[in-house]
């Protein structure tokens, strides 16, 4: 059953793309630059995506976190003062753990000595992580850096309504028993009803899957574009999973259940069954459906980046470089899911390269819809000219290079873990596949008003003959 | 030269203009679009080519559903077209009209194929009465999709079986609510009455314009519910709740209906006093179940007839006339555009003008000299956006955004880049040159100087300035937010750019515009001054506050000349009797100016004070007369003069001195044409709007009959009440009117 896939929190508003430009193998030409630090990708694990409510429904965020960090530390066998710093991202914060990061640390083991930090940037909060990592590295300031990112929708923080936490706080003061009956006495029952996330955007009330509706609209992608593109990533999914492509995922003991060892979201359908369902969020003629959409997940994701210096005098053999990234906002109202578009030509432009030369295509696929809209927006002339200040349109990614190992919509959308994910297929990806750049894009929410774009930028530098890792690679 | 004659020849019809289709698998798509208006109305060009179109529509068997749109942007239809029941002669011809739609909209009703209204934009009056003859209806959440019944805006009443389609869809007090009040609705209100059957959010930017493509998706799912509709996938009955089947067998009682009908019927009593003869119309034409329905739509074709025929609509459609007039600016595009507004003082009316320009996009600066002024005057604006988002008109967000446009300070850091400083600091002179100095010393070359002054001629206030091009008056009415009106004074100096900036940022603020001369209170505080000192008279003769108010509302005025007073200010009322006394001497005579004085010396003045003619309580009605203003009022009773205090030469002599005035105005060129003076005197000062204006009032009244009521009052008071020549040019000349 799709159930609930969906809660968009206090999502989408920015869109903001993050991209990393990952260079690998053949030697077409090398991105680095002079006097910039060469930063690389040395591994990437997550605990594998579980829909909210499963296996994992009696644990707590930081437990996932936690056995993402150890099957780093399984896997790269790195000795745990190596590390310098280690961040983390998250969207909707436990409040008992609200710096996540220095709990999953410190229950994964790690010295205390390691200083940890929380970053929230809504879907791209993981991306935020490691472009975080990157930046303390380029500045000298780290060699070694843990980033990660996890998401726990089976518990989310449900509150007290406004009206009864002023109570209850005012009775924490109050002095004497008359004050106190008096304040119980106060209490109605319009005091007692809950107070769930915010279902929609802060800025313009609306939730994301009704945004992705209308998107999808505006771009005129039909109900079948969009069943389709959903069950190619059911397809494409379940194909890597059986082929074991999926090597990031870690196998991890559930205390007082069995071991979880797949993504348990993969469900390739039909096109008939999802024709029957009905639009989940505008009706009755919406078409962004449970089976269209992303569903809400449980997982944990984490990778370690280093400066390539240190890593090939500790003896590793680097997956990928981490060569540049932009981020871009937009109009959170009618643009928020657009961030791929517009940050897809900086981000080339940043590097000199264009649509062609990139051989991996990794994007966040949080609606069918919504990967379309994008799509279409691409190959669109007359939009790259009104609202890009381009000359012509960006131009699509081929399919046969774009997300081959499902997405998102199959394989679970833990919003704060996405963007690790993203980045460790595309290394994995390049060496199977032998390319040598990977793109990845993801919108997510949060950001400023109107199209002001923000722009973070950072620069990696110094010459590599990455021949040489391809060798390494290969022989992995 | 033969090019437009092949078109001719290769068009199968005449060439249609208002009206296109074309067939989308078995769905006619009929779209709506004047080429000659910015808006789409019924005329009878549209009205001819729908009757065609639809006739070729139903004359297909290959069609099976069909569906209404309009590619207008913003507009449906706006309703009937206003000129063609103007250029009516009689009654007759009007109910005629009326029939003609009826028995259009009748036909669409009974249509043998199911037909969709798509409605994106305004759909008003007629646009509505045709919307819900069809048998679904989808609309935009756009803001701009709004729906109603104005007619009795302008005194008329749903002429095309709006009267009796909508109860049978909202139920009859919230078609009550609709037709009486001719309020508008905005969609998401509109699904939830049950107007609208299914709402369509309007689009972002896609592959082509947001709205072009909104319009475009509406279209393709109003196709789709059309097909829907034709193969029974959707069905046109909602399956009523309990509470409404229950409601409606209630309703349907016949003691209950009556019960309805006598409660309406006393609440527009009530309100209109009997003045306007629509709403009474409205109520009349629905309370008369069981006339068969053809004797029916006969009936009300020819009450709406009637109606068109009175002098009530005639004012009320005037008035809706000179309103759009007053709502262009006829100065030219300013040279520089207003982009930043500062203003000075932040009392009622500065911080009520700030907040009417923040929500509009104009950076704005709001300066006093001391903290807790300014503290006032942020909390006014903030209150005034609060309110709406209690309203849900305005998300939390949006009004956060909004205020950051507001900088309250206390000096003139950042007035450098201001291009455009309104004053609203005290009313005197003194103080004015000095923040006119003060501001000219730091503003740029192009800023421009406005006085939001309510009686000091501008061009006193300019004598100060360096460069008095750039200097014009902004006489706002006070509350700011809730008074339509603006009234624009230029001086002899003032530039035509300068004028232009004012108007264009007036409109920006969503006012009402009217441009007037310089003088001794302008035109709107000159009017008002002479009526206000007939009615201290009027209160000195023994004539209670409660009595007076009753005089003057039940002439058609909203607020009566007491709580009028009140509402103003007794002490602005007491300067204004001063110094336009000084200035225009004993015409402007009349009541004590001391009673005025005495009353502000201890403390009454008016509703700011909590005490005035009235005492102000807590809650808004809550008011009983001040028995120590009437204390006031013995001490300067005057004898009435019983030839001339009848209820209704008390009356007259209040509107008399009014509109002599006015008409005063327009011959001392301090107007430049009627149009504008009905318009301020409706919209700034209350002047009955079923009497149109003053002047609207002369050309309907008579003038000569004017003048003979005048000329009792002046052989009793002597000049106050002498007509000035252009109305006894009128009165000599019956032919003469202000309005064509």
């Amino acid at each position: 059953s799709w159930r609930f896939f969906f809660l968009s929190f206090r999502k989408i508003y920015t869109i903001l793309k993050n991209s990393l430009l990952i260079i690998q193998t053949k030697s077409k030409k090398t991105l680095a630059r002079p006097n910039v630090k060469n930063i690389v990708l040395v591994e990437g694990v997550r605990t594998p995506f579980l829909l909210s409510g499963t296996t994992y429904s009696d644990l707590m965020p930081h437990d996932l976190a936690r056995a993402a960090l150890q099957g780093l530390l399984h896997r790269t066998a790195i000795p745990k003062d190596v590390v310098d710093y280690i961040i983390y991202g998250t969207v909707i914060q436990e409040v008992k753990t609200s710096n996540v990061a220095r709990e999953a640390a410190l229950g994964a083991g790690f010295s205390d000595k390691i200083p940890s930090h929380t970053v929230t940037m809504a879907c791209i909060s993981s991306n935020q992580a490691m472009t975080s990592a990157v930046g303390l590295i380029a500045a000298g300031q780290c060699d070694a850096v843990v980033a990660g990112g996890v998401e726990f929708m089976s518990d989310v923080p449900i509150r007290h309504s406004r009206k009864m936490r002023k109570t209850m706080l005012s009775l924490n003061k109050a002095k004497t028993l008359g004050q106190r009956l008096s304040l119980l006495g106060s209490i109605r029952l319009a005091h007692l009803s809950p107070e769930l996330p915010a279902v929609a955007e802060f800025s313009t009330s609306e939730t994301m899957g009704h945004s992705a509706d209308r998107l999808a609209a505006a771009f005129g992608v039909s109900r079948v574009e969009q069943d389709e593109f959903a069950l190619r990533s059911h397809s494409l999914a379940k194909k890597a999973q059986d082929a074991g492509l999926l090597q990031d995922v870690i196998s991890f003991k559930v205390p007082g259940r069995d071991i979880v060892s797949q993504d348990n979201g993969i469900r390739p359908s039909s096109m008939e069954q999802m024709a029957k369902l009905k639009p989940a969020f505008i009706k009755p003629h919406g078409t962004v459906t449970a089976a269209n959409s992303s569903f809400l997940t449980d997982g944990a994701s984490a990778v370690l980046i280093m400066s390539e210096e240190k890593a090939l005098a500790m003896g590793y053999k680097p997956k990928a470089y981490l060569r540049d990234f932009v981020y871009v906002s937009q109009d959170p109202k009618d643009q928020l899911l657009l961030g791929p578009t517009y940050g897809t030509p900086k981000v080339l432009e940043r590097a000199g390269l264009t649509m062609s030369d990139i051989d991996v295509f990794e994007f966040h696929e949080a609606f069918a819809g919504q990967i379309m809209a994008n799509l279409k927006a691409m190959d669109s002339d007359w939009f790259a000219q009104t609202y890009m200040g381009r000359k012509s349109k960006v131009g699509t990614p081929p399919m046969d290079k774009f997300n081959l190992w499902g997405g998102s919509l199959s394989l679970g959308h833990p919003f704060g873990a996405t963007g690790c994910r993203l980045v460790t297929t595309v290394a994995h990806r390049l060496q199977k596949e032998g390319g040598q750049y990977g793109l990845v894009a993801a919108c997510a929410a949060g950001g400023q008003v109107s199209d002001t774009h923000v722009q973070h930028s950072l620069v990696v530098p110094a010459m590599i003959a990455f021949c040489t890792y391809a060798k390494h690679l290969y022989e992995l | 030269m033969c090019f437009p004659l092949l078109i001719f020849f290769f068009l199968p019809h005449q060439a249609r203009t208002h009206v296109s289709y074309e067939l989308k698998d078995d769905v006619a798509v009929i779209r709506l679009n004047d080429p000659t208006s910015k808006v789409n109305t019924l005329s009878v060009q549209m009205q001819a080519e729908l009757t065609e179109v639809m006739g070729e529509v139903w004359s297909n068997g290959a069609v099976k559903s069909a569906v209404f749109i309009s590619t207008k942007p913003g507009c449906f239809i706006a309703g009937a077209d206003i000129n063609m029941i103007q250029a009516c002669k009689s009654s007759e011809e009007v109910t005629s009209l009326s029939r003609e739609g009826q028995k259009m909209f009748e036909k669409i009703e009974k249509s043998p194929i199911p037909i969709v209204a798509a409605i994106n934009g305004s759909c008003l009056g007629g646009g509505l009465e045709f919307a819900i003859a069809c048998q679904y209806r989808v609309a935009t959440k756009s803001r701009k999709t709004i729906l109603g019944t104005p007619e009795v805006m302008l005194g008329l009443l749903p002429g095309a079986g709006g009267t009796q389609r909508l109860p049978k869809m909202v139920g009859l007090p919230g078609a009550f609510d609709m037709m009486l009040t001719g309020r508008n609705i905005r969609a998401d209100k509109a699904k939830k009455m049950g107007l609208v059957h299914q709402l369509v959010d309007p689009l972002g930017p896609g592959l082509k314009p947001a709205e072009e493509r909104t319009i475009e998706y509406l279209e393709e799912v109003a196709v789709g519910v059309a097909k829907g509709i034709a193969n029974k996938k959707v069905s046109l009955t909602k399956e009523k709740g309990f509470m409404q089947k229950l409601q409606d067998t209630v309703m349907g009682l016949g003691p209950v209906r009556k019960q309805i009908y006598k409660t309406v019927s006393d609440k527009v009593q009530k309100q209109t006093k009997g003045l306007y003869p629509a709403p009474v119309k409205i109520i009349e034409v629905r309370d008369c179940k069981g006339v068969k329905r053809v004797f029916f739509f006969c009936f009300f074709s020819s009450n709406f007839g009637k109606l068109a025929m009175t002098s009530e609509s005639r004012a009320l459609i005037g008035l809706y006339q000179g309103q759009v007039i007053c709502k262009k600016n006829h100065y030219g595009t300013p040279e520089k555009e207003v982009k930043k507004l500062a203003i000075l003082g932040a009392g009622l009316m500065g911080a009520g003008i700030a907040q009417v320009s923040v929500d509009k996009g104009l950076t704005t600066i709001l300066k006093d000299t001391a903290v807790d002024g300014i503290s006032r005057g942020e909390q006014q604006v903030y209150k005034g956006l609060n309110d709406k988002v209690k309203k849900k008109a305005l998300t939390s967000f949006a009004r956060d955004t909004i205020l950051s446009n507001l900088s309250a300070q206390l000096d003139y850091s950042s007035f450098k880049s201001a291009d455009m400083v309104i004053e609203a600091v005290f009313e005197d002179i003194n103080i004015k040159h000095k923040v006119l100095k003060e501001v000219e010393a730091v503003i740029p070359p192009h800023c421009i100087f406005a006085s939001n002054t309510s009686a000091l001629p501008i061009k006193d206030i300019a004598a100060a300035s360096k460069r008095p091009e750039k200097v014009i008056g902004m006489h706002y009415f006070s509350p700011v937010d809730k008074m339509q009106l603006l009234e624009i004074i230029t001086t002899d100096k003032t530039s035509k750019d300068t004028t232009a900036s004012a108007v264009s940022v007036g409109l920006k603020q969503g006012k009402i515009i009217i441009v007037v001369g310089d003088g001794p209170g302008f035109y709107t505080t000159r009017c008002l001054a002479p009526m206000l000192a007939e009615a201290v008279r009027v209160l000195q003769e023994g004539v209670g506050p409660k009595r007076l108010d009753a005089l003057t509302t039940s002439f058609g005025f909203p607020v009566g000349a007491a709580t009028l007073a009140d509402e103003v200010g007794i002490d602005v009322a007491a300067h204004v009797a001063e110094d336009l006394g000084k200035a225009f001497g004993s015409r402007f005579g009349g009541g004590n100016v001391d009673v005025l004085k005495t009353m502000v010396e201890k403390g009454f003045k008016g509703r700011k004070s909590g005490k005035g003619c009235y005492i102000y309580g807590k809650g808004k009605k809550d008011k009983s007369v001040n028995p120590d203003a009437e204390e006031i009022l013995k001490k300067y009773k005057l004898a009435a003069h019983p030839a001339i205090s009848t209820d209704s030469d008390i009356q007259y002599r209040l509107v008399s001195r009014f509109v002599n005035e006015a008409v005063l105005c327009l011959q001392e060129n301090i107007l430049r044409n009627p149009v504008e003076g009905d318009i301020g005197a409706v919209f700034g000062l209350g002047f009955p709007p079923c009497l149109g204006g003053p002047f609207r009032f002369v050309d309907s009244f008579g003038a000569e009959r004017l003048v003979g009521i005048m000329k009792r009052f002046e052989d009793i008071y002597g000049n106050q009440f002498t007509p000035c020549q252009l109305l006894l040019d009128h009165a000599k000349n019956p032919s003469k009117k202000f309005h064509k």
